[in-house]
């Protein structure tokens, strides 16, 4: 009796390849929450497979582990072969239809994105000067930033709902519930998934020795986008529920939240593109290299360009530094359902399932 | 090369593996100069010992990952089991007490422990799990060492070891097609078993051995021991005893490790190329038999079984690699697996009219048992009635070897004039000194990680 070892075709039937491996195995038990998981099943629908690679936070621990890697005949590569079903299952849920694929794949796009969206603020900050008007909106009036924004931000969080809908369907998961989605959150703060399980932190720029730099800079970006984001709403409550107007004092609530976001989001991008320098493309999906690549930058630069334009307050500068940032903004929310962005929410919807799995 | 063969070195360690490793960290740490010689490449690096997930533990109380409490005398009347006493009281003994310190030692070195696996909670209390597995401990190892300034050559392979008026002068070492000769003040030898040499299996089980297939490494050949035997070492151990255990048939000749394991003996029928049992598959529960199936098969024709399941055992075990054969008839199912259909048949027959009416647990001892045949089904003997019906190939998986070399407390290498005064060996190479037969799960790491550190002590102490 002969064994066919080849590798099956596709993402999913080979994480499903690899995962039956792991279920005989199980000596990585203790790194994440895939493998209990992995382990609570004998065989894997597409759906549990899915679930499984948004599961995975790439952290490594179970490549340098595995005494089947590469060149074994069994040739596991567990953080890979989730990636690549994780990229797909983002791209497959996109909605509207196929816009997915390209800032995935292309660290170029996202590029071109950005100057789209800049090249838009400048256009509309030169059609529309306004007549009046304080700080940012002596460039750009109100009305017209909530005439691009809200849509901006309201496309993109309707676009994330309905691809996250898709994927609950496929993976089965059951009516929401608080305790679930309080687990998720926990497990979210302290990404407990990039721990190795026992806070050594994971395997991603020194191959098989821990370190929690990817952990740091993770939650720098995270930390500092939601500040950001409180800023933005902060500003905007005070905007219309208090009738408190932009520009805002540095001791001002959009200020307090907004500066330090900008420079966690800052550092913290700017330290996922290093520690993503030094990594091994081999154990991500390597076809994703490049969007996730431009994705991260692209972060990092909307961070940055805020810090830079809070910098050039009262210079010439200022309405450059507007056009630049807001432009940046624009690409970022615009793309966000559609690139590395996404993993956000499908990540969250993951760990609310396996929140549910384990109760 | 050249720095190689003039470096002066104090201590080489010949052997990658758990053993090899605990020694170099042990000498490296006294600040001697170190040099680990491994026959494999990189990626294989750390031989059997990167297929591990546990090792046996003594433990007083609650010990890291290990709970309850594991003294020393139930862990040695465990022994004393397995091993049906042979074993040496003193060294078992020692090596028992000092697996306690051991744990905090690795931890202090980089191995992480993780709670036991699911499906094996049978083993929290005895045996701590290595986070991420064996290999995970050979690579925090192998960090450690390097820290620590240790040297290490892969694809190096030891040929013989220049031993001069008792003393060990230096090593021929085969590194890319040429031969070095590679001087050392000690040597501490941990190059495991020979169970990949199948030529020396086959010497002392016969032909037969010639199917056998190898759970781990390649690499493991047995070149230094067969060497140092010649030159006049003292072994222990029978040369014709092997750890087997029967795993997946169709698992690679080497190095398929754990995955290819198969727990469903215990609630299967095991027959033969001729379609016929011979044996209990149900004497007792599978981690008390589990050991002993290898030797079985063994000794059937063409070293070959066939487990056969019905559809109502398919969850009763945990999964193995590759996904069983499957009939919807006796016949089928025997065609796709190489049987005589009409054998397989008449003998399923014979045992589902000797089954009797009980209530199955496949937990436990459940004493549902044949009546009136042979050999018996003592436990969980149910009809295979119930289509799909499902069938694994068995074959011998040999673990490693028993035949070793004789060390003493000190992990020294013994001859016939004595001890060799700069020599020392530890883990799988020594293991005979111990495991007379038989074996403890958890216990081939015990026994390295222990000689593998009195091994660099001592070694060292020589050169210091
Ligand atoms: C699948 C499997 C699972 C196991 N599970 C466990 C377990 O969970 N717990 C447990 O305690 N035990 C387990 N064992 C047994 C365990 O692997 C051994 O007892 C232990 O690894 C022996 O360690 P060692 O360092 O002596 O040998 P090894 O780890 O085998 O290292 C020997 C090294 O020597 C090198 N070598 C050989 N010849 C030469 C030469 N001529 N020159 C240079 N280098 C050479 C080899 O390349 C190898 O790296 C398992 C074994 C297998 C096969
Ligand atoms: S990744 Fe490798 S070591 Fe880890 S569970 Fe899977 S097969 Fe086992
Ligand atoms: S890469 Fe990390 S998170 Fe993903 S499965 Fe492996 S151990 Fe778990």
């Amino acid at each position: 009796m002969s064994l066919d070892l080849t590798r099956p075709e596709g993402a999913i039937a080979e994480a499903r390849r690899q995962s039956e491996i792991c279920n005989a195995c199980r000596y990585c038990e203790g790194y994440c929450d895939v493998f209990p998981a992995m382990f609570a099943e004998r065989t894997f629908t597409d759906g549990d497979i899915t679930q499984l690679a948004n599961l995975c936070h790439n952290c490594r621990g179970c490549y340098y582990a595995c005494q089947y890697t590469e060149p074994h005949a069994f040739a596991l590569n567990i953080p890979a072969a989730l990636a690549e079903v994780r990229a797909e299952s983002w791209e497959r849920y996109a909605w509207p239809g196929r816009l997915g694929g390209l800032f995935h794949r292309s660290g170029v796009a996202v590029a071109v994105a950005l100057v789209v969206g800049i090249a838009a603020l400048f256009i509309a900050m030169r059609a529309l000067v306004p007549a009046s008007g304080e700080g940012f909106y002596a460039y750009l009036s109100h009305s017209i930033m909530v005439a691009i924004f809200m849509p901006a931000f309201l496309f993109p969080v309707l676009a994330l709902v309905m691809g996250v809908r898709r994927y609950w369907a496929e993976v089965g998961g059951a009516p929401l519930r608080w305790a679930h989605m309080k687990e998720a959150a926990r497990r979210t703060a302290s990404m407990k998934n990039l721990s190795g399980g026992q806070g050594q932190g994971c395997n991603f720029e020194k191959g098989d020795r821990y370190s929690n730099a990817r952990r740091h800079a993770h939650q720098a970006v995270l930390y500092g986008f939601v500040l950001c984001f409180a800023s933005t709403s902060s500003g905007t409550l005070l905007h219309y529920v208090f009738g408190l107007e932009a520009p805002y004092s540095f001791f001002s609530l959009p200020k307090l939240l907004g500066v330090p976001g900008g420079i966690l989001l800052t550092i913290g991008a700017a330290g996922l593109v290093a520690l993503k320098m030094k990594a091994d493309p081999a154990l991500g999906s390597a076809s994703r290299w490049g969007g996730e690549m431009g994705f991260t930058l692209l972060l990092g630069f909307t961070g940055f360009s805020g810090l830079v334009l809070y910098a050039v307050t009262g210079t010439s500068l200022v309405s450059l530094m507007l056009a630049v940032h807001l432009g940046a903004v624009l690409a970022l929310f615009l793309l966000t359902p559609y690139s590395k962005m996404a993993h956000g929410a499908y990540r969250f919807a993951a760990l609310v399932r396996d929140a549910q799995r384990r109760a | 090369m050249m720095e190689l063969e003039s470096s002066g070195w104090d201590v080489i360690v010949a052997g990658g593996g758990n053993a090899g490793l605990c020694a170099a960290i042990e000498a490296a740490e006294t600040g001697a100069r170190v040099l680990i010689l491994d026959a494999a490449p990189k990626p294989y690096r750390g031989g059997n010992s990167r297929h591990t997930r546990n090792f046996r533990c003594m433990h007083r109380g609650p010990l890291s990952v290990l709970t309850g409490s594991y003294g020393e005398e139930e862990y040695y009347d465990d022994l004393l089991r397995v091993t049906k006493g042979k074993t040496d009281e003193d060294l078992a003994r020692m090596t028992i007490r000092m697996s306690e310190e051991c744990l905090p030692w690795m931890e202090a070195h980089g191995v992480r422990f993780q709670p036991s696996l699911s499906g094996t909670l049978s083993l929290s209390r005895t045996n701590a799990f290595f986070l991420g597995g064996g290999k995970a401990l050979v690579n925090a190892y192998y960090n450690t060492a390097e820290d620590l300034g240790v040297s290490v050559v892969y694809d190096a392979s030891v040929g013989h070891v220049v031993i001069e008026n008792g003393r060990f002068t230096g090593l021929e070492v085969d590194i890319s097609g040429k031969t070095h000769l590679i001087e050392g003040q000690a040597l501490v030898i941990a190059s495991g078993g020979f169970q990949a040499n199948t030529d020396w299996l086959a010497e002392a089980w016969g032909p037969a051995a010639r199917n056998f297939l190898i759970r781990g490494t390649p690499y493991n050949r047995g070149r230094i021991l067969r060497d140092m035997l010649d030159q006049g070492a003292e072994s222990v151990g029978d040369p014709t005893q092997c750890h087997a255990v029967a795993i997946d048939g169709r698992a690679a000749q080497f190095d398929a490790g754990i995955v290819t394991r198969l727990d469903c003996v215990p609630f299967s029928i095991v027959v033969n190329r001729d379609g016929q049992r011979f044996y209990n598959e149900g004497e007792d529960v599978w981690p008390k038999r589990y050991a002993i199936w290898g030797r079985i098969v063994a000794a059937q024709p063409e070293q070959v079984g066939y487990a056969i399941i019905d559809s109502k055992a398919v969850n009763d075990f945990m999964p193995s690699v590759f996904p069983p054969e499957t009939a919807d008839t006796i016949e089928g199912l025997a065609q796709k697996l190489g049987l005589a259909g009409n054998a397989l048949a008449e003998t399923i027959r014979e045992y589902n009219a000797a089954c009797r009416p009980g209530t199955f647990d496949g937990t436990d001892l459940d004493r549902l048992s044949t009546q009136g045949i042979e050999p018996p089904k003592t436990n969980w003997a149910r009809p295979i009635d119930t289509p799909p019906y499902f069938g694994y190939e068995l074959r011998p998986g040999v673990t490693f070897t028993y035949l070793g070399l004789r060390v003493d407390r000190t992990a020294q290498v013994q001859t016939g004039n004595g001890p060799l005064s700069n020599v020392w060996a530890a883990g799988e190479t020594m293991a005979g000194s111990i495991l007379g037969e038989g074996y403890l799960a958890g216990f081939g790491m015990t026994i390295g990680t222990v000689f593998g550190r009195i091994a660099g002590q001592e070694a060292a102490k020589y050169v210091a």
